[in-house]
């Protein structure tokens, strides 16, 4: 019994001992560090998701303290937080954010584009693109089995009628899923864009055709109406000029595949699938 | 204890016993911190230098207190005690006063905190009966001994990662058969006695 207390008193005392010297430590070596670095990450989103460059948002609010990246280096920020940074830093004046969005590019849903086999492997683009490009038969369409959706982690993209789709109010233009994409369909555009293209088939229109009923034929009506020149048919497919768009809308009622699309009119996961193509 | 005696626990501790590839003790930060010297350099610097001060204190407790009140058979737990707030102190006092080491130690200071080879070094020292200042010495060269086998074993691991290896064994297979071999060249050593 007396060993027990003399054991467990030693420890109580040199434990005791040691948290007495730690306490002071901790006082003598105070390091005082910068509070807005706390402020800051409080108005960051949190997810440490990387796209802004840097470790994730506490070591992004270092270096905006630091001076190392501007006050709207977060893209998932919004307007009122990018405000309150640029007031912890003592910046008066409004700074605008052009702020993206990913958009996948490609319009072939299961009805619309044909396949050239039934994919029965492992449930992930990586793998199905190893077997000829995956089952479906444009080289260039979405594979749709969600490895942009897995890399996803604001749970913004799911895949809707064998075509991924983003919600641009979940999604902070990481750009995870832009890398996670094996046929590179994900871009990152201004999320105000009101057009897009909805296809990257870069075949000539005839072959595009067989392939599916949603793509992209290099026909360019688009491109001769449009009045502001954004865009240009290179490669057989459309590309549209975010910076020169005016927003208009005269492309999308002219093309004769339907496969430009509106963001306006689809902004929720369900909207912006593609809804019925009159053939 | 002379001069030719301390040397002999030195090389023995750095060479023929190396903590790592004779012991087998700390592979943890051993197969993690390897993929570039200089990492490697900031991990053994950290090491040795936590391995010498928690050796020399582990000694002085347990000389004065533990033996003294026939308390032996609470070293382990002890020793981990007194590591981990030495680290925590030595953390704190880096921070204040030389924030440069402090920022080039990084995140390998805490991380020694539990690594076993600090704990066996200062073991170790108890059971062959080291004074505290031989437990110094001793702890000192075990850590320059980690060093030394890091610090290669990043040399090797940097030029393996420009070899063509076999997609199997691409990544830490690659690196335990390098580890392997650096074993057996140190195996060498093991029948050095001075």
């Amino acid at each position: 019994m007396i060993e027990i207390l003399q054991a467990f008193l030693w420890f109580a005392a040199i434990s005791a001992v040691i948290g007495i010297i730690l306490a002071f430590a901790s006082k003598i070596f105070y390091v005082k560090t910068d509070e807005r670095i706390e402020k800051i990450t409080e108005y960051l989103p949190g997810a440490n998701c990387g796209g802004c460059g840097f470790a994730g948002c506490s070591a992004l609010a270092c270096a905006i303290v630091a001076g190392q990246a501007p006050v709207n280096a977060c893209n998932g920020c919004s307007d009122e937080n990018v405000k309150c940074i640029s007031e912890i830093m003592g910046l008066s004046e409004d700074i605008k954010t052009v702020r993206m969005r990913a958009q996948v590019m490609c319009s072939g849903t299961n009805d619309l584009a044909k396949k050239k086999y039934i994919y029965d492997g492992v449930s992930d683009c990586v793998a199905a693109n190893r077997l000829s490009g995956g089952d479906k038969l444009c080289p260039n369409g979405c594979i749709g089995l969600g490895t942009c959706a897995d890399a996803c982690k604001f749970d913004a993209i799911s895949v809707i009628n064998g075509v991924a789709a983003i919600d641009y109010e979940k999604c902070r233009a990481c750009g995870a899923c832009v890398k996670a994409c094996p046929k590179n369909l994900i871009k990152l555009v201004p999320e105000t864009t009101p057009f897009w293209v909805g296809c990257m088939s870069a075949d000539k229109g005839a072959v595009t055709r067989t392939y599916c009923d949603a793509g992209c034929i290099g026909c360019k009506l688009c491109e001769k109406n449009c009045e502001a020149g954004a865009i240009t048919v290179t490669d057989n497919v459309a590309r549209i000029d975010y910076t020169k768009c005016t927003g208009c809308g005269k492309c999308e009622s002219i093309c004769p595949r339907k496969v430009i699309w509106s963001a306006y009119k689809k902004t929720t996961v369900e909207d912006a699938v593609v809804p019925v193509i009159s053939k | 204890m002379n001069f030719f005696a301390i040397l002999s626990i030195m090389i023995t501790a750095i060479l023929a016993e190396n903590y790592i590839f004779s012991k087998f003790l700390g592979c943890c930060p051993f197969l993690g911190l390897s993929e570039n010297p200089s990492n490697a350099l900031g991990m053994g610097c950290a090491v040795t230098f936590v391995m010498t001060l928690s050796s020399l204190i582990t000694s002085l407790i347990n000389e004065y207190i533990l033996v003294k009140f026939n308390l032996e058979y609470l070293q382990t737990i002890a020793f981990i005690l007194i590591i981990a707030s030495l680290v925590q102190l030595i953390e704190m006092f880096l921070k204040k006063s030389v924030p440069s080491l402090y920022s080039a130690l990084g995140i390998y200071l805490p991380l020694i905190t539990t690594n076993c080879a600090i704990l066996g070094a200062s073991l170790l020292c108890v059971q062959n009966d080291y004074n505290p200042f031989i437990s110094a010495v001793y702890g000192f060269a075990s850590g320059i001994g980690f060093t030394l086998a890091i610090i290669i074993f990043a040399g090797v691991r940097e030029k393996v990662a420009f070899a063509d290896v076999p997609k199997s064994f691409k990544g830490f297979p690659i690196a335990l058969v390098t580890a392997g071999l650096l074993a057996m060249s140190f195996a060498g050593f093991s029948g050095i006695t001075i």
